[in-house]
């Protein structure tokens, strides 16, 4: 099939209506490949309905979701869309709190996920290696047979961004990564996020102006379920609109 | 401990204790002298037998409960059906010897003015047919019943609800005389048993060690299953389901392999059940006794599997030693017991034991005095 767009990410004149109340309306929004975007919005803007959309939990009432120019993911579950290469991260930290940290990754990491296949499943050395490896990037090495219940918040982010890692997504969504991490975390999650967007889109959804600050990146503002403005962090703190949003005048 | 292979060492323990008794206890009923203190009585041997199958239909219900978080009320419905798939083969072994000595029809069919057996009787004349009809029509209706309800996402008290009222549906049907399975009757009065006589000792002894095997058995293919990859993507849509989907498991095919696997198993107990006990009746499909089921599995210990068989040993022994003293007092033992092991043992007696085990290898010595906090 040939790609109606060459962006990783189209979304357009996207409308969610839940009982009347439009969670999003005709948002348009482009994602390039190796492309960071943050996204800031005040409450209700639609920042988690439009990462609903993306990932197929939430169908859109109307509008084009394409991935990669050729799948529409409006008719795709969440575990095709998945298996396409988007991953998510939640607001807050979700991880296997009954497995190991070895386990968490090993179920993210990418391989056969059927269910026949995975009772035949045999550890694998290349497997193995890539979850050293993960280990290595999350600084969870010395934690690798605890209990993920065990973890600290902010480890337990960092398992989940390093699930979102095994997975090898070509877009990651990213729901507010540094709520209730220490400034350091905050510091060292934007330097990780920074360097994950190297070879892959990240789109990150975040309160947190000075960690989006330290992302150094464009951000799209989203306001009662469209785009209001999109550019710098400083073009869009000077936007007449933006402010008078914020600030609610 | 090794994690390596499907056999911890209490998996071991349990699957050494369970062949052992299923080989020593027939044959202390059959060799030792009735006044020896190893003899086992003809009473107590079927007996045991009924607490193994309860066993395996235990361990059933815990794959989908204890690691799938998938809590059946209708368990019982599996079990069931198994059991009538056995005794129609035993209503037809039967032949002439019945009251009304119809060499084809069962005595209930000729009762009701049958002229001919029902076609889905046909072929039950063969324990090989039987026996595969004890696996697929509990099997098949877990797949059709899961296929709706997990790919709809039925989940939690709602899934719960339903599969009580698929039990209690069956009941209902079962109990209707023109269903043609003998009505609130049931089937009964069998005689044999692949040619052998079902009340004789040694068949007893036999359905005792093939319960016992079918446990082990059983535990087998569960603990293979849980501890394979696929095992602990069950655990992880027990624990987060929507996770699990975001990961890119198709989450619903996760639970109807393991729901129907499960019926599969319920349906062997209650196929091993029915000759040790002489009856089927759709008593079997009240939706207090697949309670009764969760209830083994929680006082033994949900998600241990073994926890499950012992809790649905220890259970029906105290049943059956409260209905002879106290009749009256049984169901409230077992509420009282229920509210207790919710109360204080969350994880049974499994994790109880656990806990001493733990506390007596670190005897009481000085307590380390806590750190400061930082």
């Amino acid at each position: 099939m040939e790609p109606v767009t060459q962006s990783l990410l189209y979304l357009d004149d996207i409308s969610v209506v839940f009982d009347g109340f439009r969670a999003l309306n005709k948002l348009s929004l482009t994602i390039e490949e190796a492309e960071m975007r943050a996204i800031i919005g005040p409450n209700g803007a639609g920042k988690t309905t439009m990462m609903d959309v993306i990932t197929g939990k939430t169908r859109p009432t109307a509008g084009e979701a394409l991935f990669a120019g050729i799948y529409d993911l409006t008719t795709l579950d969440e575990a095709d869309i998945a298996q396409l290469g988007i991953g998510r991260k939640f607001q807050t930290p979700t991880v296997f709190d009954m497995h190991t940290v070895e386990d968490n990754l090993l179920l993210a990491v990418k391989a056969d996920r059927r269910a026949f296949a995975n009772i035949y499943w045999r550890r694998r050395a290349h497997e193995r290696a890539r979850i050293d490896e993960l280990l290595e990037r999350i600084r969870l090495k010395d934690q690798r047979f605890r209990k993920a219940s065990e973890l600290s918040h902010g480890q337990k982010q960092w398992l989940e961004i390093g699930m979102l890692l095994a997975q090898e997504p070509r877009l990651l969504l990213v729901d507010e990564p540094a709520a209730g991490m220490t400034d350091q975390e905050t510091a060292d999650t934007a330097e990780l996020l920074r360097d994950i967007a190297k070879t892959r889109a990240v789109v990150v959804v975040e309160h947190d102006m000075q960690f989006v600050r330290d992302l150094d990146v464009k951000v799209t503002v989203l306001h009662e379920g469209s785009v209001l403005a999109e550019g710098s962090l400083d073009q869009v703190s000077a936007n007449e609109r933006v402010i008078e949003v914020y600030l609610g005048r | 401990m090794r994690s390596l292979g499907i056999l911890d060492r209490r998996g071991l323990i349990f699957i050494v204790l369970v062949l052992a008794a299923g080989v020593l206890i027939p044959l202390a009923n059959l060799l030792a002298p009735a006044g020896s203190p190893f003899h086992v009585s003809d009473y107590l041997v079927p007996l045991l037998g009924k607490y193994l199958c309860y066993a395996l239909l235990a361990v059933a219900v815990d794959l989908v409960w204890g690691y799938c978080g998938v809590l059946s009320l209708g368990h019982g419905a599996f079990f069931a059906l198994g059991g009538y798939a056995m005794g129609m083969y035993l209503m037809r072994q039967i032949g002439p010897r019945g009251v009304y000595g119809n060499p084809v029809l069962p005595d209930f069919m000729v009762f009701l003015n049958y002229k001919e057996l029902p076609w889905f009787w046909l072929g039950f004349d063969h324990f090989a047919f039987a026996a595969l009809m004890v696996l697929v029509v509990p099997g098949l209706l877990a797949f059709a019943f899961g296929w709706f309800a997990f790919r709809s996402r039925v989940t939690g008290v709602y899934l719960s609800i339903i599969t009580q009222a698929m039990t209690f549906a069956l009941m209902l049907a079962f109990f209707r005389n023109d269903m043609g399975f003998g009505g609130n009757n049931g089937l009964t009065d069998f005689k044999d048993i692949l040619g052998f006589s079902i009340t004789a000792g040694t068949t007893r002894g036999a359905l005792f060690f093939a319960s016992a095997v079918a446990l082990a058995a059983g535990y087998l293919l569960c603990r293979a299953l849980v501890t394979s990859k696929y095992g602990k993507v069950l655990v992880a849509v027990r624990d987060a389901e929507s996770r699990t989907r975001f990961l890119g498991y198709k989450v619903a095919n996760y639970k109807l392999l393991a729901w129907t696997v499960s019926a599969m198993l319920a349906g062997v107990a209650g196929a091993l059940y029915v000759p040790q006990v002489g009856i089927i009746n759709p008593g079997e499909f009240a939706p207090a006794n697949s309670i009764e089921m969760v209830i083994w599995v929680a006082v033994g210990g949900r998600g241990t599997l073994v926890g499950a068989a012992l809790g649905a040993l220890v259970v029906n022994a105290g049943k059956t030693w409260f209905t002879g003293a106290l009749p009256e007092a049984w169901l409230f033992a077992l509420g009282a017991l229920f509210v207790v092991v919710t109360l204080f043992m969350p994880r049974g007696i499994i994790g109880l034991w656990g806990d001493l085990t733990s506390r007596l290898r670190k005897p009481a010595g000085p307590v380390p005095a806590p750190k400061p906090a930082e």
